[in-house]
């Protein structure tokens, strides 16, 4: 599905990360570890396409990417550090605008993916008023509401009690076993019920640079 | 997984103006600040300049065009800022719309928050300031046409300078020259009327201005946005 080839960035004459491999295919998961500053979050930007300073190729389903930007797009979830929430508007607010933004309807779905993140009560409240928590299960639940095919999630599991934590590696673990594809960073001891590759940033960097 | 039904291009131009007007409902200030700069703003020439009405007829056109121009751009900061912050933008960045569209929107709504208040306030000031009857419908027709415009550039300006903290200054010295032919053809078209020539040509240059900054300004704002993420 996602294949990234020779992939190489330096920010502020500091390598990032060089050569580096990987493959994705549905019904995977792929960890992105290393230290802080290691480069995990640029390198899901650079694969959202939020960031073009690297050089190297990236496939999406055999194609470069650039030529089927859009169609990627239509298939990814991506979820950033910042929540995406505005906090003037309420839960359902934010979610319908998500939704109508990417063109697909929210179908009256938002009550039940509010629901599924222990927000039911919450769908009118101004999300100012809500804890970091809260507002970042809001930003959690537009996962349930686009079909996307793989979900991009940079430290998804920030600000979530352990109960959240468990119930999200639970429907991380479905949505592998439905053929989604997952690619994340997080800090956290992943428990996921399926199989997890990793890939290690720090690692790639150390074996280019002994060679 | 579940489907999701597609909407058509329309319903997501209105989804957008929706979410716009509503945060405007929300956070008053981006609707009153504008506005009560314009009117403060023209108020104090005639407290400044005196009020001979002859002088300030004179003025008048240019008072009102000039205090616009500055309301509008005071007003840009709130147009991408809170989205850029909160992380909607690289949401909006990701979705496989048209950006254009999305973009078009989001300025079009910011021109009924920020511009149509000054405009239907317009003619009460031109006629505070003393401009002759004849004047009043050029100017108006004149900021209809041109204070689009001027949204449309100023948000090319406000995307390159959202990444920035302090953009204020650097955001005026970027969009200001652009301002310059909507602000000479816009007073250009009250003079005209005021010396009894015809100013539908000018009109009509103003008009294709619009047109041109509909058309071309998304696309620049789409890319000043791409690398201000960046």
């Amino acid at each position: 599905m996602l294949e990234g080839q020779g992939l190489f960035c330096e920010r502020d004459d500091r390598v990032l990360f060089q050569h580096l491999d990987f493959s994705l295919s549905a019904g995977q998961v792929m960890q992105i570890q290393g230290s802080n500053g290691s480069g995990k979050t640029t390198l899901l930007r650079i694969l959202c396409g939020l960031n073009t300073d690297y050089e190297g190729e990236i496939l999406w389903n055999k194609q470069p990417i650039r030529k089927v930007r859009t169609e990627f797009r239509d298939t990814v979830f991506f979820l950033g550090h910042a929540p995406a929430i505005n906090k003037s508007l309420s839960p359902t607010e934010n979610l319908r605008w998500f939704c109508a933004s990417r063109g697909v309807s929210d179908n009256g779905n938002i009550p039940a993916a509010l629901a599924t993140f222990g927000l039911a009560g919450y769908e009118d409240v101004p999300c100012y008023v809500m804890s970091a928590g809260q507002q970042r299960r809001v930003s959690l639940a537009r996962m349930k509401l686009i079909a996307a095919k793989m979900w991009i999630l940079d430290e998804p599991f920030t600000a979530l009690d352990k109960r959240g934590v468990a119930e999200l590696e639970t429907m991380l673990a479905t949505f592998v076993k439905e053929g989604g594809a997952l690619m994340l960073t997080t800090h956290h001891p992943l428990q996921l019920q399926c199989p997890v590759e990793v890939l290690d940033l720090d690692r790639s960097n150390d074996e280019a640079d002994s060679s | 997984m579940m489907n999701n039904s597609r909407m058509g291009l329309g319903s997501v131009v209105v989804a957008t103006v929706r979410r716009e007007l509503l945060l405007a409902f929300r956070s008053p200030g981006d609707v009153i600040n504008p506005l009560m700069f314009f009117i403060i703003a023209v108020t104090l020439f005639p407290l400044g300049g005196g009020a001979d009405s002859a002088f300030l007829s004179g003025i008048a056109s240019g008072v009102i065009w000039v205090t616009t121009l500055l309301a509008i751009m005071f007003s840009m900061e709130s147009l991408f800022r809170a989205d850029y912050e909160d992380g909607s933008l690289e949401q909006l960045l990701m979705s496989p719309q048209p950006l254009y569209f999305l973009l078009l929107a989001k300025v079009l709504s910011h021109w009924l928050i920020a511009c149509l208040p000054i405009l239907i306030l317009a003619p009460v000031f031109a006629v505070m300031l003393a401009m002759p009857v004849a004047g009043i419908l050029p100017l108006i027709l004149g900021l209809l046409a041109g204070t689009p415009i001027l949204c449309l550039l100023g948000a090319i300006g406000m995307a390159l300078t959202v990444g920035l903290s302090r953009s204020g200054l650097l955001l005026a010295v970027l969009i200001l020259p652009l301002y310059i032919p909507v602000l000479v053809f816009g007073t250009g078209m009250v003079s005209a009327a005021l010396d009894s020539l015809p100013y539908t040509g000018l009109l009509a240059l103003m008009g294709a201005m619009l047109v041109l900054a509909i058309c071309l300004s998304p696309l620049a704002i789409a890319a000043a946005l791409r690398i201000s993420v960046n």
